[in-house]
Parts: structure tokens; C-alpha cells; sequence
């Protein structure tokens, strides 16, 4: 199976994506140039920090990214990767997202502290999903984040702090996680095993 | 529901863990990563290694020992002492740290908080504060607790805040090592003071004082070092008692 390729665009701690994915035995690389995702299995958008930050994902990376898509290569958004599959974000109001999911990201609001930081339990919706396998009811995932997706229709799994808010996202084979699986320990692993299986596959599964 | 945070702290020495009495008086504890798998099997919400010799003696945390704790661990890891530069916040972040805790660098120079928070994110930069109580007030000491640094802990507090740090990891110079309790009007009066996370840390002794620094103390996470290493309290028992007096904890079964 071809490795999954991880994007490289300056945010981020890949090195601990890369470690959680080696540690449930799937074969993952740093992508530095768009054009290693031409052969990618799957593909990760790590991310932490600024939505501004996304502004370095060029139209070269852009446009690779999209013909993955095309493609049916499974796609994974963590945390700032996730926000960046939507249309835009508050955050920067002139950084353009992906677009691949409708809406825009907002700013936590409530009686809390913001940002949001911890472990918060996951409450999932719908039908259940491949990528939530042996992932419990009320399972708990590491978050640190100021801005969220809210509830749209393709969340799959939702968490509240202050208000409730799209922990997990998914049309097909394009996925986004609010939280960080590779810091989300045994749970956390078992998303990432269970998205390497997706590439294996040729399923929708969500 | 966001959970409550038990965090595990490595201080480390030598490349060794050991944990001190009121800064002093250190007893070998382990191997770092030994501790840290052990406390991911365990079910601890959180690492912090700290250099606790690094700041006095000038010496930078041992990256050879982050390196091998980070391995193993699929949890947050905090990496703190010797940080006095950004060159040193990457070093520690390149070989595995996910946040960086920095204490008398920020101390004597503020505008370093800004330029990690810039870098790294604030999410990345935990700003360490040693307080004691003075009359009515608690003030601020600095390297290791032997000179005094700021007058008031609430005002440096709210200050790291306006900075960029992105949690304050509290620590109760007069409860450190006493295993008498959290200083619980420390902790609720900078919790209540900021809008960051506050880290509560010196003085667990027991169980009971976990759950009164959750309480009263209005703490968001609490980090403790001896009572886990040498295991009188498993992770485990203490998040089912705490989680029995409806403190939300993240249980593994």
C-alpha cells in the first residue's frame, strides 16, 4: 500500500503524527512538495496554532489536495487541518479554507475559559462510523483550540464546552477531527489505525 | 464534559527522576522513561518533565531523555527548565515536546512569552509560576526559589496571560513537598484572576486533597510527582475516587 503522506506546511508537531502512526504499524511520511500526494494512500493536514497559518497551503498544494480528492484518497483534517476543510474562519477572516465542507469557524463562546484545553468526551451522532470503531460512548480526546466547527449535518461526533461544537467531521472519504488523535492516547491510536484501514479500502465510510 | 487533568511530573536530574522537599533534599525515583510508559498505561491525562537542576546551574534539560520519554507517549508532554531562548524552546520541541514550560526566563525577560506564543502557538507555552505567600499577598520567586521576582502572583499572572502564555502551571512554594495539601486560596485566587488553564502544583499528599484543589481551589488540572512515583496512589484508584465525587475524569477501562 503506498504510505500515507503527511502535509508539511509548517504547522504542527508532525513528528507526533508520524510516532502515534507508526506505533499502530502504518507507513507514514512527511510530504514536503504537493507532489508526493500524486501517489499518497491517504493523506493528513496536521495543524495547531492560527487559522492564518493555512494561508502557506499554496494553490500547488491546493489543487493536489482537491485532485486527491477527486481520486477517493481518504483525507484526515487534525485540529487547524480540520477548520481548514471548511469554507473559512473567523480567526482570519481573509484566509480561505478548502472549501470542502459548507461553513465557517467560530470563536468558543460561553462561560468558559478559551481556549479549550483537555480531555472532553465525544458524543457521537448518527450512524455509526468506521472511523469511530472501539472508540466508546463518552470516550474522552486531548483538545486545544480557541475556534470550532459548529454542529453541521456531516458531524459525526460533537463535544460541548461552553457550546456544542463538531468534534468529528465526514463526507465520504474526506474526515476531520477537532481533537488531536496522536496526543489522545489509546483512543486517539485506534482513530488513527482505523483511518489507515480506510485507505486499504475502497469503502465510504461514513 | 471536559474532564479535570492529572498530570505526572518528572523532575529530572542527571537524567535521572527525583523529587524534592521544598527544593531540596532530592531521593532517586526512576528511570524518566520507565515513569512515563508506565503512567500511559496507567491512565495519567498528562507529562511534565522539568529540569529542576537546569535553572540554577545554568544546565539545559537533558534532550536525549525528552527524546526517549516522548517515544512511548501518546499524551500530551510538557517540557520545562533551562528554556531561556527561543533556540532552546526549539531544541526541546524538536526532540518531542509538545508544550514548553518556561518560569525565570520569563521572569527576566517578558517579551520572550510573546515571541514563543508567536512561534509555537499559546497552546505551546506554559508559563511557570512559584509562589509563597507574604502578609495578605503572594509574591514571586524566581530561580528555584531563591530570589525574589515579582511582588504579586495575581498581577505576573494576568500579565503572562496578556503575553500569550497559553496555561500557568502554579506552584505553592510553602505546600511543595509537604504533602499537606494544595495551597487551595493560591490556586482559586489566579484561577479566578485569569482565563487561561491554572495548573495546580505542591502539597498532594492524598486523594482528598486532589478533589479539594478541583473544588475550592478551582484548579483545571492538578500535577503531582512523588505521590504517583512511588505508586501509594495508583492513577487509576485516584481518578475512580475522585470521579465517585463528581469531578469529571477521563476513566480508561
Amino acid at each position: 500500500m503506498p504510505p500515507i503522506q503527511i502535509v508539511d506546511y509548517g504547522a504542527g508537531n508532525l513528528a507526533s503524527v508520524l510516532k502515534a502512526f507508526a506505533a499502530v504499524g502504518a507507513d507514514a511520511r512527511i510530504a514536503a512538495t504537493p507532489n508526493a500526494l500524486d501517489s499518497a494512500g491517504a493523506i493528513v493536514v496536521p495543524g495547531v496554532g492560527h487559522f492564518g497559518v493555512t494561508g502557506t497551503l499554496s494553490e500547488a498544494w491546493r489543487s493536489s489536495i482537491r485532485a486527491a480528492i477527486t481520486a477517493r484518497t481518504p483525507l484526515l483534517g487534525i485540529c487547524l487541518g480540520m477548520q481548514w476543510l471548511m469554507s473559512g474562519s473567523d480567526e482570519a477572516p481573509d484566509t480561505a479554507g478548502l472549501g470542502v465542507f459548507p461553513g465557517r469557524c467560530v470563536r468558543l463562546g460561553g462561560a468558559v475559559k478559551v481556549p479549550h484545553v483537555g480531555w472532553n468526551t465525544l458524543e457521537t451522532r448518527g450512524e455509526s462510523c468506521p472511523l469511530l470503531d472501539g472508540i466508546g460512548a463518552g470516550a474522552a480526546a486531548y483538545f486545544t483550540h480557541t475556534y470550532a466547527v459548529p454542529v453541521i449535518d456531516e458531524a459525526i461526533a460533537t463535544t460541548t464546552y461552553g457550546q456544542t461544537f463538531a468534534a468529528v467531521i465526514a463526507i465520504d472519504r474526506i474526515l476531520g477531527v477537532q481533537f488531536h488523535p496522536e496526543k489522545s492516547g489509546s483512543a486517539g491510536l485506534r482513530l488513527l489505525a482505523n483511518f489507515a484501514r480506510l485507505a486499504r479500502t475502497t469503502n465510504s465510510p461514513c | 464534559m471536559l474532564t479535570k487533568r492529572l498530570i505526572a511530573c518528572l523532575d529530572v536530574r542527571d537524567g535521572r527522576v527525583v523529587k524534592g522537599v521544598n527544593f531540596a533534599g532530592l531521593r532517586d525515583a526512576g528511570d524518566p522513561a520507565e515513569l512515563a510508559a508506565r503512567y500511559n498505561r496507567d491512565g495519567i491525562d498528562e507529562l511534565v518533565v522539568l529540569d529542576i537542576s537546569a535553572t540554577l546551574e545554568g544546565r539545559r534539560a537533558t534532550l536525549k531523555t525528552i527524546a526517549a520519554v516522548s517515544r512511548t507517549l501518546f499524551i500530551p508532554l510538557t517540557v520545562g527548565g533551562g528554556i531561556r531562548s527561543i533556540d532552546d524552546a526549539r531544541a526541546v520541541v524538536d526532540a518531542g515536546a509538545d508544550k514548553i514550560a518556561i518560569n525565570s526566563a520569563a521572569l527576566d525577560e517578558p517579551p520572550l512569552i510573546t515571541e514563543l506564543a508567536r512561534l509555537y502557538g499559546s497552546q505551546a507555552v506554559v508559563v511557570a509560576i512559584d509562589a509563597r505567600r507574604r502578609g495578605d499577598r503572594f509574591e514571586v520567586l524566581s530561580r528555584s526559589a531563591t530570589m525574589h521576582a515579582r511582588p504579586d502572583a495575581i498581577e505576573w499572572a494576568r500579565e503572562v496571560e496578556a503575553r500569550g502564555a497559553g496555561e500557568i502551571l502554579l506552584t505553592s512554594i510553602d505546600a511543595d513537598g509537604t504533602r499537606a495539601g494544595f495551597d487551595c486560596d493560591l490556586t482559586a485566587a489566579v484561577s479566578a484572576a485569569v482565563n487561561i488553564p491554572v495548573i495546580a502544583s505542591g502539597g498532594a499528599g492524598e486523594p482528598a486533597h486532589f478533589a479539594e484543589v478541583f473544588g475550592r481551589g478551582r484548579a483545571d488540572a492538578a500535577l503531582a510527582a512523588s505521590v504517583f512515583h512511588y505508586a501509594e496512589h495508583s492513577v487509576g484508584d485516584l481518578k475512580r475516587f475522585l470521579a465517585a465525587r463528581g469531578i469529571p475524569m477521563r476513566l480508561i477501562w
